[in-house]
């Protein structure tokens, strides 16, 4: 098989899996006990990483725009320049990377021990479709904690951002917080909103897919784990690119 | 009726034939020995039965309707009345041994947690681990895991088992002990069979050995020795993708076929 032969073909099963996946919400039998400990481990799980991806990022955000604000003596607006840096984009696209570390590496190496000891075609065997006990619940927890991740990722690189202002740029706290918000809309929230549903949906999907295309032993495990998490990272950044410019399209 | 049933199937992996316009039938409480090399195909017979490998040429019936096209959705009926013990038993690992073997009362979705308990503690001690129950898969030895395997595969009281290798690498004791139940499941429960392995001691105790329950209730065995012959097992020997061999264990200790000779011995 060609190069482009074989990546039409991943296309496609990726495509189908995703189908089955999204359609399998309205079938029986649904798994909701399965989607709630994917939830929990998904969610809970990841809380403190994010937690502190987002209180660093919104610290250093901070601390290096006060420097090129200060030049055009801007710096009271480090809080506008913080919230809608964070909500828009870095809050959103750092979550989806780091679920994609955490996350979409043990969705794949999970799913692919399950296939290479055999436990996925006894599944089959035993009369349970794989992708919907195994696919829709991960790809369902993924697609809606990513957002809530991301709410507290923001949430914590404000803080973050104003912990900096006011102890090291010395600003008004009023003033940070007045910034901030006000210079978010609702068009800013929907924006930082739709995008971790979608990156959610990438991360859980591609983690489920190269978990389940897994061949070849505990070096495939590895294998389709790496591959896992570099394909979602790129399709992250890819999709943040798009659907940017779409919504920018919308707005205007 | 027919338990299962082949007819002129033929199975390529990329350019190498697995199976050659092969025919298999099981009848019902029939068990199927298969022998043969490593790569003869013999796991892909077994998930042919299944619908997990779709063979290129030819037709598979299972109890009596044709399976050969159907979607995967449509197959997931058919496979509630398969049991399949996996060549390492494939136990789901996040899971403990009860609700391994209660797994598929659980997605059958029609019992009651005492009801699958009970059918589960009743299993587990017929294949003589009562007190696994709340152990993890990762605490068992290899032929625990593959007695837990069968317990499993035969909880939802299927009318076909599918054994893949289950005595292999395992020491003596272990393996009659599987082997008996095999021959209790195919004597006492009128299960239907097919039971691929390499291991030539195993097969023999399966060819010659029949299960009776006593008056008393008691399960003995009782070897055919010289006085009546076993006509519910039957051995198939393949070879590159084909039946080289099919009958008896009498017929095949007089078997003239080179290959055939040189695998028993």
């Amino acid at each position: 098989m060609s190069v482009i032969t074989s990546a039409i073909f991943e296309v496609q099963e990726f495509t189908l899996l995703s189908t089955r996946a999204v359609t399998n919400l309205f079938k029986k039998p649904r798994y909701i006990q399965d989607t709630l400990v994917q939830m929990d481990i998904i969610g809970v799980g990841s809380l403190l990483i994010i937690i502190l991806t987002g209180f660093f990022t919104g610290g250093v955000l901070a601390l290096q725009s006060s420097k090129s604000l200060k030049a055009f003596g801007a710096v009271h607006l480090t809080g506008q320049l913080v919230s809608l840096s964070l909500i828009k984009e870095l809050g959103p696209v750092l979550t989806a990377l780091m679920i994609a570390g955490r996350v979409g590496s043990g969705i794949a190496s999970e799913l692919g021990s399950m296939v290479v000891t055999e436990q996925i075609d006894a599944m089959r065997a035993l009369g349970t479709d794989p992708s919907k006990k195994l696919v829709t619940p991960r790809m369902l927890a993924s697609t809606t904690m990513t957002p809530l991740l991301t709410v507290v990722a923001d949430l914590l690189g404000l803080v973050g951002g104003w912990l900096v202002s006011l102890y090291s740029l010395k600003l008004n706290s009023s003033l940070y917080w007045n910034t901030a918000l006000r210079s978010l809309d609702y068009n800013n929230a929907l924006e930082g909103l739709i995008k971790p549903v979608v990156f959610g949906f990438i991360v859980g999907m591609v983690g489920c897919y190269f978990g389940l295309r897994t061949s070849g032993g505990t070096r495939g495990v590895g294998l389709s784990t790496t591959q896992s998490v570099v394909t979602a990272s790129i399709l992250v950044i890819v999709a943040d690119f798009f659907l940017s410019k779409i919504i920018l399209e919308l707005q205007y | 009726m027919i338990a299962i049933r082949f007819e002129r199937v033929t199975k390529m992996f990329d350019d190498q034939v697995v199976l050659k316009d092969f025919d298999l039938k099981v009848r019902k409480a029939e068990t199927k020995i298969i022998l043969g090399g490593s790569g003869s195909g013999k796991t892909t017979i077994l998930k042919m039965v299944l619908g997990l490998v779709k063979p290129d040429q030819g037709r598979i019936w299972v109890n009596d309707r044709d399976i050969t096209d159907l979607s995967e959705d449509e197959l997931m009926d058919i496979r509630k009345e398969i049991g399949m013990v996996f060549q390492e038993g494939a136990l789901f690992d996040s899971m403990t041994v009860g609700e391994n073997v209660a797994y598929p009362l659980r997605e059958a979705r029609r019992h009651t947690p005492e009801e699958m308990e009970a059918a589960v503690r009743r299993l587990l001690g017929f294949v003589g681990l009562a007190d696994a129950f709340d152990k993890m898969p990762s605490e068992l030895s290899g032929g625990m895991k593959r007695r837990v395997a069968i317990a499993r595969a035969v909880v939802h009281r299927p009318s076909i088992v599918l054994y893949d290798e289950p005595t292999a690498g395992l020491d003596p004791i272990t393996s009659r002990t599987i082997c008996d139940l095999v021959i209790a499941l195919r004597d006492l429960e009128g299960v239907s069979s097919i039971f691929v392995t390499h291991d030539l001691s195993a097969a023999t105790t399966l060819a010659s050995e029949m299960a009776i329950r006593e008056s008393s209730g008691q399960v003995t065995f009782r070897s055919e020795n010289n006085e009546f012959c076993l006509a519910n097992t039957r051995f198939v020997i393949l070879k590159d993708g084909q039946i080289i061999f099919e009958g008896t264990d009498e017929s095949l200790d007089t078997a003239e076929d080179e290959y055939v000779r040189e695998f028993l011995t």
